[in-house]
């Protein structure tokens, strides 16, 4: 069966640049399998390693230690020529002095296809990405989101196995985005093909991938679903950079984790052990600290008030370290406003609160 | 009221401006203004101006030395304008994959001729040459030429080939093509600005080349500068003005083609 078969397996995968003292570690031994037909997301800040990953499976970089597969099949050592991979990159590398069919035709003209066949499928991919009309314009004559278009359509001409994204639409206004990641989402389910897409977005990860890999320090810190990604987060990096976090060092004593001015705070783990709670600010509900009960965070004092539009969020002092509550507006519980200086108390949500290692 | 009065800032409006740039423009051009007027003049005289004519034009087409001198010199440049512009282009595209330090290194060790007084490299070049017995003439002329003419060629290049996107040449490995056809479908193309520039600036450089081309031309291969030279010490006449006047044309006309290029590129 084809959706049973692993994309791509990395097995052990490491990359070093430089040698001896000044050796830097882009990516540190990590053992990754992307399923076929999957929309996978590389997610992490500048710096942790996704782009290299993105660059060894494309044939751009080589690695120092582990392995490679496509498809079952060892791709160590092959150059990007010899991949069945193709690439949208963050500059999207469109060839300036060829017109927008030749960009999407290039690579099957290199591959020797004949010419019908060029031309039929040139037209397929440019109709796939909405650029009808556009055949005979040059890279210079497109805006920014048709340019992106061309990139998707000359590196899916081809009918690549995989189908790699190095941050495409971090060059897009905000609206256009919200409007790709809408095209790409459909785009791979249509193509089914398995795409692999990095990004530092978190917004983005979690709106299009099936599967996400939170990448930090050369590492996968966190490998899921969206859902799981952000519901559980498996340490205080991954809760800190995927949507923000109040994380709170704590220790666990009997009945709770007790953390300084938020009282004994409903909590499992090992009696003892210093923790972190990680809460969401947005699973937090903002009351009046005269109706604080047991298992309430509080009293706290409200610091600033912050208005956003949809959001309404309160940045409150009175424990170890700042804390954040995000309401929505409008709603029973947007019916809630305080101002700086009042005494308030703060009441989770059921299974709001992660207890994590510190 | 704006902010800022950004007209303040422009160089133009600070006072005396238009008399400084008209005197600049004056010192640049008008030695040249004087060579190309007495070389209408109708009279032998290159001080006293008699009146217009085409006479000493006529001179010139009608000397068979000068277009001998002529030839050879656009012969010159063209072969060694060439030559320098494919190694320059090999070494620029060396050279851009180099790291940051060995790049500076080998950057150096190519552009420092440019630093190294003429009259030097001419006498090196007369005394190697004789020493290793290839004797004065064309192909002596070639080397040298060649030689001087690489750093010329190559900071066009350089410049074009570091201002190029290097993700259109993976793009181009990602898109299954070999390496000979990404240099042949997408470098050169692209670089093509970069090499039009290069070799005209190297041709240009040999053109009006005299210092190495005096040591080092034999008789048959005598130069236009280097002849130009020689008919001075028999007298100046408007004709050494007239042939001077048309290479001064030859060199505007490279520098227009050579803008015109540049232009289109933008």
């Amino acid at each position: 069966m084809q959706d049973q078969e692993d994309a791509c397996r990395l097995t052990g995968l490491g990359r070093t640049y430089g040698k001896g003292v000044s050796a830097h570690r882009a990516l540190d031994r990590i053992d990754l399998t992307i399923r076929s037909n999957e929309f996978f997301t590389l997610l992490g800040p500048s710096g942790c390693g996704k782009t290299t990953l993105l660059r060894l499976i494309g044939g751009f970089d080589q690695p120092t230690v582990g392995e490679i597969a496509i498809f079952g099949r060892n791709v160590a050592g092959l150059p990007p020529e010899d991949r069945p991979v193709n690439t949208v990159f963050q500059t999207y590398a469109l060839f300036p002095h060829l017109t927008v069919a030749q960009n999407v035709g290039f690579a099957l003209r290199m591959l020797g296809r004949p010419k019908a066949e060029i031309a039929a499928t040139v037209a397929r991919m440019v109709a796939l990405v909405g650029l009808e009309g556009m055949e005979h314009r040059r890279p210079d004559q497109l805006s920014g989101g048709q340019k992106q278009r061309v990139a998707l359509a000359r590196a899916l001409a081809p009918g690549p196995k995989i189908l790699l994204l190095d941050e495409p639409l971090s060059a897009l206004d905000a609206k256009l985005r919200q409007r790709m990641r809408s095209e790409l989402k459909a785009l791979q389910r249509e193509t089914g093909i398995t795409f692999v897409f990095v990004t530092h977005d978190q917004d983005e990860a979690l709106a299009m991938s099936d599967r996400i890999a939170v990448m930090q320090g050369g590492r996968v810190q966190q490998l899921g679903k969206p859902e799981e990604i952000y519901e559980a987060p498996a340490n205080r990096f991954v809760a800190d950079f995927i949507g923000g976090a109040n994380l709170i060092p704590a220790r666990i004593g009997a009945g709770g984790a007790m953390s300084e001015g938020l009282g004994v705070v409903p909590a499992k783990g090992d009696l003892g052990a210093e923790v972190t709670l990680a809460i969401r600010p947005e699973r937090l509900a903002i009351l009046p600290a005269g109706l604080q009960q047991p298992g309430d965070l509080g009293p706290l004092r409200v610091t600033e008030r912050i208005y956003m539009g949809n959001e309404l969020s309160f940045r409150l002092e009175g424990a170890s370290v700042p804390l954040h509550v995000t309401l929505p507006r409008g709603g029973l519980r947007g019916a809630q406003d305080f101002a700086p200086g009042d005494s308030v108390c703060l009441r989770a949500e059921p299974g709001a609160i992660r207890v994590l290692a510190s | 009221m704006a902010l800022f009065d950004t007209r303040s800032k422009d160089i133009r409006n600070l006072p005396g401006f238009g008399l400084t740039a008209t005197l600049a423009v004056a010192f640049l051009y008008a030695p040249i203004l004087f060579l190309v007027l007495y070389s209408f003049n109708s009279g032998r005289s290159i001080s006293r101006l008699d009146g217009l004519s085409w006479q000493w034009y006529q001179a010139v087409f009608a000397n068979e030395e000068i277009a001998g001198a002529a030839l050879n010199s656009v012969l010159l440049a063209v072969i060694a304008a060439s030559v320098a512009t494919v190694m320059a282009t090999a070494a620029a595209l060396a050279m851009v994959r180099m790291k940051v330090r060995r790049r500076a290194a080998a950057y150096a060790v190519l552009n420092f001729p440019l630093m190294v007084p003429e009259i030097v490299t001419a006498i090196a070049s007369l005394i190697f040459f004789s020493s290793v017995g290839l004797g004065l003439g064309f192909g002596s002329l070639v080397i040298a030429h060649t030689t001087f003419c690489i750093p010329f060629a190559y900071l066009p290049i350089t410049a074009r080939l570091t201002s190029m996107d290097p993700a259109l040449e993976s793009a181009a490995a990602d898109l299954y093509a070999r390496p000979w056809r990404r240099f042949t479908l997408i470098t050169l193309p692209l670089l093509a600005p970069g090499l039009i520039s290069g070799w005209l600036l190297a041709f240009i450089v040999s053109l009006d080349d005299f210092i190495i081309s005096s040591m080092l031309s034999g008789p048959g291969s005598t130069t236009l500068p280097v002849h130009i030279y020689s008919m001075l010490r028999l007298g100046i006449t408007p004709e050494v003005n007239a042939v001077s006047s048309l290479m001064v044309a030859a060199s505007a006309l490279v520098v227009i083609i050579s803008g015109l290029i540049a232009r289109k590129q933008t």
